[in-house]
């Protein structure tokens, strides 16, 4: 049997899908222009069109078609030679739709292979949120914000050819970085798409990452049932109605908790997530009414906690709220837990506060947010911006 | 003291009683009996007689269940299926592109363990448009998880449709049912059928229950989430896990037919006629039967020791019975109502299936020659059965014989 590579690429869905896909597609070409075969492929248990959903995409090269086929007899690569993470965010872990349990974001990384992840944060912060792992790695950043774009619209900024730029280096014996410039020539016909993935070629570096460094938190798993343990008639029992609930703090009996499902967990779902300020709260309950997911508490004051379990990070809640700055949605990359912000305010009000006032300052104008697509002409305009953080590197 | 008097209504129930009714007539007096709950009907030939006596049913107070005339097929199996889950005994049924047109709604209901009993007037699919039987229509639904089932008298149709909610309902099965009656023949053809009393029913025929699968605001389940690849093939064993059982149940529930209502079917899945000391024999569905049992009394004259096999149950498939059964005759010949183009030797379905059952049930494997004939409505007569009796005999002499024939074609 010939060489076999794997490369993954984990995205969120409909945000990344055309971006996912197109990075697959062009690693093969590239590849295909020194003469080796390959395939590419979206994960079909995902299910990219579905707003920020995790998924996968996957290119596989290989120096001859029995090789090839050899890659392909699979669902999906066991082991990949290079991850690349579109969107830090997901540093955290990926979930997909099709309901695997969290997977790190080096789950089918090879020991001593190369983690890229597109980023305007340094390894140190990224290492926060990303697992750490019983084998070494190397962990390379492809510098700039998240390419967001819609399902119908391509913001085209550059990020695909600076990530081919940045596999070359990492993974030369995929693609050479002149396979990948007579790519874009010939395919893409961009002279200033070569440049920037020549200069994320020659910009990219990496570090390495220890065994044992990492995100400590506990992966999230569970079993598949055995069909004679499943219930039939394609049912699923529902949850019982919630109640109240000991704060968690005070200890005393009160407010109402929606009893949720055990195993569906929406955390790797979210991009950002609601920062509450419970002092100017009126208590209006529009949040609570309006969230898709059940996803706040009722505390025993009345006031609404958002439950990190249970939040997609759709952002409905900050929209409704009527008070100012009460709810803000931050980027999910400025928090490294899932902890209540009610335990917090309640043991702290002031350090809270204060906690509160410098993270909502990190949170983006809506306008401004990475999500969607508003009008015609905005990617252009967020293009150069883009391109300029590419170039400074 | 009180004195226990039996009230004259009530004595008057108690007894069974005699009609002259169409196939049709029998399965909406089944309905009534059953104490059906929900009822969805839209007209197409032949089982709109059904919905129209039932309906009459209702209008003159003899039957209480809510009676909704759907806009169509498809929403008239949707709506049963939907009632099904939430507790209610149900009923339903049409007829050849009809019955197509229901399609997606009829392929969901195994999975989802719905026991409800159709009836299907067997009806030739368009094109051409024509009312006559052929037995397409129920047949399409034969790989997915509804048991099939095909009956040759009003009686029969009647019986077989108390049979049928006591089988669907088994919480062993909780799986649909459909009855197939030939169009016209059975259909709209009347005889004299004894109606058992409502009591009698009551004792064959349970409440029933669908434990916790019962779709209720005091049991909150999901029923029909979207899954992946990681639940489908589980999901789909606990089908097949039905089909396992389904022999067996339909046996006990004949056996407890028998027992209440006195009336005696024998081998619940298939009828011998005249097979004895038969050296050939004949295999067919539904109504087929009289023109079949007419001829072989005839050829019998003719010192001609010709046999009758009609299936009944046709999902679940007695196959290793049926073969056991086959393997005592020289040879046999399948009369197929129906087509299934591009087949194995180009024979219709059932002819397929009885070649399939014998190949691993069979020592002797006996020849099959398959025969189709009676198609959209078309009469099968006694001269077609001898032309067909003469075939299988040749067969039966080591004569070859093509694997498929066309019997009462013009050419």
């Amino acid at each position: 049997m010939g060489q076999l590579f794997a490369v993954e690429i984990i995205y969120r869905g409909v945000f990344q899908k055309t971006l996912a896909k197109n990075i697959t597609r062009d690693i093969v070409l590239a590849a295909h222009n020194q003469g080796k075969l390959g395939i590419s492929f979206g994960r079909y248990g995902d299910s990219p069109e579905r707003n920020g959903i995790p998924a996968k995409s996957f290119a596989i090269v290989a120096n001859d078609e029995q090789t090839l086929e050899a890659g392909m007899a699979q669902y999906e690569p066991k082991q990949v030679d290079l991850t690349v993470v579109l969107d830090d965010t997901l540093c955290k872990g990926a979930e997909s739709w099709a309901w695997y349990g969290l997977q790190p974001a080096h789950h089918a990384l090879k020991p001593g292979h190369t983690l890229i992840v597109v980023s305007l944060q340094d390894a140190s912060a990224l290492l926060k949120s990303i697992h750490r792992r019983e084998e070494p790695y190397k962990l390379g950043i492809v510098k700039g914000a998240t390419s967001f774009s819609g399902m119908w619209v391509y913001k085209d900024d550059h990020t695909d050819v600076r990530i081919l730029g940045a596999i070359a280096k990492a993974l030369p014996e995929v693609m050479s970085l002149e396979s990948v410039e007579k790519f874009i020539n010939e395919k893409l016909k961009n002279p200033l798409k070569v440049t920037s993935a020549r200069t994320a070629f020659e910009r990219f570096s990496s570090v390495e990452v220890k065994a044992g460094e990492g995100n400590p938190e506990e992966l999230f798993k569970f079993g598949l049932p055995r069909w004679e343990d499943m219930r039939c008639g394609v049912s699923i029992k529902g949850q019982p109605q919630g109640g109240p609930f000991a704060d968690a703090v005070t200890g005393k009996v009160g407010g109402f908790r929606p009893v949720r499902n055990e195993l569906f967990k929406k955390y790797s779902t979210r991009t950002q997530r609601p920062v509450v300020n419970f002092s100017t709260c009126t208590k209006c309950t529009l949040c609570w009414l309006n969230c898709p997911d059940a996803a706040f508490d009722v505390t025993t004051a009345g006031t609404y906690d958002t439950n990190l379990e249970a939040c997609c990070g759709c952002g409905i809640c900050e929209e409704v709220c009527p008070v100012k700055d009460c709810i803000k949605m931050v980027n999910e990359s400025e928090f490294h837990d899932n902890n209540s912000q009610w335990a917090a305010y309640e043991t702290d009000k002031d350090a809270y506060l204060k906690w509160l006032e410098t993270t909502i300052q990190k949170a983006e104008p809506i306008e401004k947010r990475s999500h969607g697509f508003r009008y015609r002409g905005q990617y252009q305009e967020q293009v150069p911006e883009a391109l300029e953080i590419a170039r400074k590197g | 003291m009180a004195t226990l008097t039996i009230p004259v209504e009530e004595k008057k129930q108690t007894l069974e009683q005699e009609a002259l009714i169409t196939g049709a007539e029998a399965i909406a007096i089944a309905c009534k009996l059953a104490n059906v709950d929900v009822v969805t009907a839209y007209p197409i030939r032949p089982y709109d007689t059904v919905m129209q006596y039932i309906s009459q049913l209702v209008a003159d107070g003899e039957m209480d269940c809510e009676y909704i005339v759907a806009e169509g097929e498809h929403s008239q199996f949707e709506i049963v299926k939907h009632a099904s889950v939430c507790g209610a005994r149900v009923f339903c049924g049409s007829s050849g592109v009809g019955w197509m047109y229901a399609m997606e709604a009829l392929t969901v209901t195994p999975a989802l363990r719905i026991p409800l009993v159709a009836m299907v007037g067997n009806r030739a699919l368009d094109d051409p448009g024509a009312f006559g039987v052929e037995h397409n229509d129920a047949l399409a639904v034969r790989d997915l998880g509804w048991m099939l089932t095909w009956v040759d008298s009003a009686q029969e149709a009647l019986d077989t449709a108390l049979i049928a909610y006591r089988v669907a309902e088994d919480p062993r099965m909780l799986v649909p049912l459909a009855i197939s009656c030939d169009g016209a023949f059975l259909t709209h053809s009347q005889a004299l059928v004894k109606i058992p009393a409502a009591e009698q029913v009551k004792k064959f025929l349970p409440r029933y229950n669908r434990g916790d699968l019962l779709l209720h605001p005091d049991n909150v389940i999901s029923v029909a989430p979207q899954v992946n690849e990681d639940w489908v093939m589980e999901i789909r064993r606990q089908n097949y896990g039905v089909t396992e059982r389904a022999c067996d149940v339909i046996r006990e529930v004949y056996a407890d037919f028998e027992r209440t209502f006195g009336r005696k079917y024998g081998n619940p899945f298939f009828e011998e006629y005249m097979t004895e000391d038969a050296e050939v024999v004949l295999l067919g569905m539904g109504t087929m039967s009289t023109p079949v049992r007419v001829a072989i009394r005839k050829l019998r004259e003719e010192g001609k020791k010709v046999g009758f096999v009609r299936l009944r149950w046709f999902r679940p498939f007695a196959g290793p019975e049926l073969a056991k059964c086959l393997e005592r005759f020289k040879a046999v010949g399948v009369i197929d109502r129906d087509f299934s183009f591009g087949s194995p030797n180009l024979s219709g379905v059932v002819a397929t299936e009885v070649r399939s059952a014998m190949y691993t049930g069979s020592s002797t494997r006996p020849p099959v020659i398959g025969f189709i004939g009676g198609l959209g409505g078309r009469e099968v007569t006694v001269p077609d059965v001898e032309t067909m009796t003469d075939i299988v005999f040749q067969a039966a002499k080591g004569k070859a014989q093509p694997l498929t024939q066309w019997i009462g074609l013009r050419g």
